[in-house]
């Protein structure tokens, strides 16, 4: 992506907004797992999921930015607040909010950080910055043609579309019989 | 700190991705257990798209949207689970909900 | 820095393309004040228009026919006490107004009121509508569970649910316009906003005629399903007074349930806007193709000039024809001052008009430009937004299981079948 040769998509400010942008979701992200009461849980995983998709954005992802805010913040997350109000137990918010293992829990999770932190100290040239550019200005033309095939071939992800659909039919399906009173 | 190379979004990945094991390892809740696998969820897209960029091509992006659209049957029918357990013992807490257990 | 405020004045994109922050920046308040004295301006012929449509007068007395109404309400809900229920969840409570805003307002960045007088212009801006629309959704859900008592909530969770099952159809009416956007030389669409009222104007038709009549159903979807969106009658189970006592807004007073309206209001010209500039040819005046001869631009251009002075002429009238007695000197006065202001608005427009007729590039010219594109776009908004209050001053409302009924047993096989029209017919066509 050369601003050189794209004048008009030269990233602004890129440090403030990726520290502001991550911050914000690491923040949101300790406040999803440490609320007290769900709902304010899920306020916060809605704001975490923005701020990722704004991440999205700064990697040059529009239309999985757009499908993100349109699927998971506008869409997953009601389908949670809902289910939270309609099993709104007054009383799970004055019990103990963590199991009693999780000292073990916080210990394994740390392992797993550490790791990591290994990988990404030990492999550092393993991730430059870039390889080859990416055009922005036609992501979604490219994300079509992978999707659905261009020139009268299948593209490399038009059977995984197919199966897709799929999966979300026997998912609705599944919602709507588990929680039928009487099947 | 000048330029954000791809090791910044891995980093905010990982982070993200740890945050989600803590949240689903400690929490008694059955919806905040789920909110944290959705948290887990997307942190291995952030990884996906940003090796995407890396790359230079499409597929990590491709791969993206497919979780997400995994993601969404699997919060739907997750979600379908608890309110029908909610409906036979009244609870939300995963330490009771051990029917199966001798 | 004067050299970046100039450097923007010469160019022909969006602030955002071009990458100045600084005009982005006046841009964005410009349109928060437009849509505050659009607000205010709606509620006012909200009321004056259901009024005489129940043959009573309205509100007559606050300012010369009512007028002043809108500054009195806003400022008693300004003023009046801040009650937040006992029990409620303070900072949910205080949150829940604000998503619904922000929801509404992010998504004027996008909205093109010209070819270059938007703030920006995303590759992904119909996209980008429809996710931040769908953001609303969230800040009612919050605002019921807020208030911790039973109308709300169930008000909430109703009107939750309605707006989610028509956001089904809306898309996909979106999609079969998006659709034709593609039945050009290269075969390419696009989404942004721009893009899609360029392609109306290469292809020579307004969307809502192309392949009439399934350009037609496409946009009489997308209307119905945006009045359900925005919670309007007939769709307006949710906050009806006698059924639930205003819903999910029950417990908000004051200046909270003035956000909320402020929400309401500005996601219905929102939405307006989507559907202007999808299917009625956005910022284009009518017939630009046929009637493309310079005589016919000059009467054109002529239009905003002549509205405003029609609406200082029936001003002019109304003060004639109010009662000569002593009690109504300061309405009399007010009223002509109103006139006056009208006229003396309409009479720069004209100025502007003439003045243009003469260089092609001068100031005045470009001024002529924008003006034109921004009136004809806030024309066909406008006449939504008075479609907007003919339905609730018409129809009766719908129950909510017929509501539901219809958004997914009526409008989503529809929605469906035009697109696969669509699609067919356009395959056919090329």
């Amino acid at each position: 992506m050369n601003p050189a040769l794209n004048p008009g998509m030269a990233p602004v400010a890129t440090p403030f907004f990726f520290y502001l942008l991550a911050g914000m979701a690491i923040a949101s992200g300790l406040a999803v797992i440490t609320r007290r009461n769900a709902v304010h849980s899920a306020l916060a995983l809605i704001v975490t999921l923005l701020s990722v998709a704004g991440l999205y954005l700064m990697l040059y992802a529009p239309f999985v930015a757009g499908v993100q805010i349109i699927v998971y913040a506008g869409g997953i997350m009601v389908l949670f607040l809902f289910v939270i109000m309609l099993v709104n137990v007054e009383i799970s918010s004055k019990e103990r909010q963590f199991n009693r293992i999780w000292p073990i829990g916080l210990a394994a999770a740390c392992a797993l950080l550490a790791l990591f932190m290994s990988a990404f100290t030990k492999g550092k040239a393993l991730f430059p910055d870039r390889m080859v550019a990416l055009p922005e200005s036609s992501n979604t033309q490219q994300v079509a043609n992978m999707l659905y095939g261009e020139a009268g071939k299948m593209g490399p992800y038009t059977f995984a579309f197919e199966i897709a659909s799929l999966l979300l039919l026997v998912a609705i399906l599944g919602a709507v019989i588990m929680t039928k009173k009487k099947i | 700190m000048a330029d954000i190379t791809t090791l910044h979004y891995l980093v905010v990945a990982a982070a993200l991705f740890v945050l989600g094991v803590i949240g689903v390892l400690t929490r008694r809740n059955v919806v905040i257990v789920l909110m944290s696998i959705e948290l887990i969820l997307n942190a291995v897209n952030l990884n996906l798209v940003a090796f995407s960029r890396m790359w230079g091509n499409l597929h990590g992006q491709l791969f993206a949207i497919f979780i997400v659209v995994d993601a969404a049957a699997e919060a739907a029918a997750g979600l379908g689970i608890l309110i029908a357990f909610f409906r036979n013992k009244e609870t939300i807490n995963v330490d009771e909900i051990d029917l199966l257990k001798w | 820095m004067p050299n970046f405020i100039m450097s923007y004045l010469g160019s022909t994109v969006t602030p955002g393309q071009a990458g100045n922050q600084f005009w982005a920046l006046i841009y964005v308040l410009v349109i928060f004040a437009g849509v505050a004295v659009v607000v205010l301006c709606m509620n006012w012929i909200e009321r004056k228009a259901l009024a005489h449509f129940q043959i009573r007068l309205g509100p007559m007395r606050v300012g010369p026919h009512g007028l002043m109404q809108p500054f009195a309400d806003a400022l008693k809900l300004m003023l009046k006490e801040d009650i937040i229920p006992a029990e409620a969840d303070q900072f949910v409570f205080w949150v829940a107004p604000l998503i619904g805003l922000l929801a509404s307002f992010t998504v004027y960045i996008v909205i093109p009121f010209g070819p270059s007088q938007a703030v920006t212009d995303m590759n992904i801006g119909i996209l980008f509508m429809l996710g931040v629309s769908s953001l609303g959704v969230l800040g009612i859900v919050v605002a019921g569970w807020a208030s911790n008592s039973h109308y709300p909530l169930i008000g909430a969770l109703r009107s939750s649910a309605q707006m989610v099952s028509y956001e089904v159809a809306m898309g996909l009416a979106v999609v079969s316009a998006i659709l034709m956007t593609s039945m050009n030389a290269s075969g390419t669409g696009t989404l942004s906003m721009i893009e899609i009222v360029r392609a109306q104007q290469q292809q020579g038709i307004w969307f809502l005629f192309k392949f009439f009549p399934l350009g037609f159903v496409a946009f009489a979807i997308f209307a119905i399903a945006m009045v359900a969106e925005t919670n309007r009658a007939p769709f307006d189970m949710a906050e009806a007074e006698s059924e639930l006592t205003a819903g999910f807004h029950t417990e908000y007073s004051g200046l909270r349930w003035s956000l909320f309206m402020l929400a309401e209001y500005a996601a219905m010209i929102a939405v307006s806007s989507i559907a202007v500039t999808l299917w009625l040819g956005g910022w284009m005046r009518p017939f630009p193709n046929l009637l493309h001869a310079p005589a016919w631009d000059f009467i054109f251009s002529l239009f905003p000039g002549l509205t405003f002075g029609g609406l200082a002429l029936i001003a002019f009238i109304g003060t004639a024809r109010m009662p000569s007695h002593s009690f109504f000197k300061i309405q009399r006065i007010g009223l002509a001052v109103f006139a006056a202001l009208l006229g003396f608005l309409a009479l720069l427009l004209l100025v502007i008009v003439v003045a243009g007729r003469s260089a092609d590039t001068s100031i005045a010219a470009r001024l002529n430009e924008g003006i034109g594109y921004v009136y004809w776009f806030m024309l066909k908004v406008a006449v939504f937004m008075y479609l907007f209050i003919w339905y609730r001053a018409t129809w009766p409302r719908y129950r909510f299981d017929q509501l539901m009924r219809i958004g997914w047993k009526v409008m989503l096989p529809i929605s469906l079948g035009v697109l696969m029209l669509t699609a067919i017919v356009g395959v056919i066509v090329s």
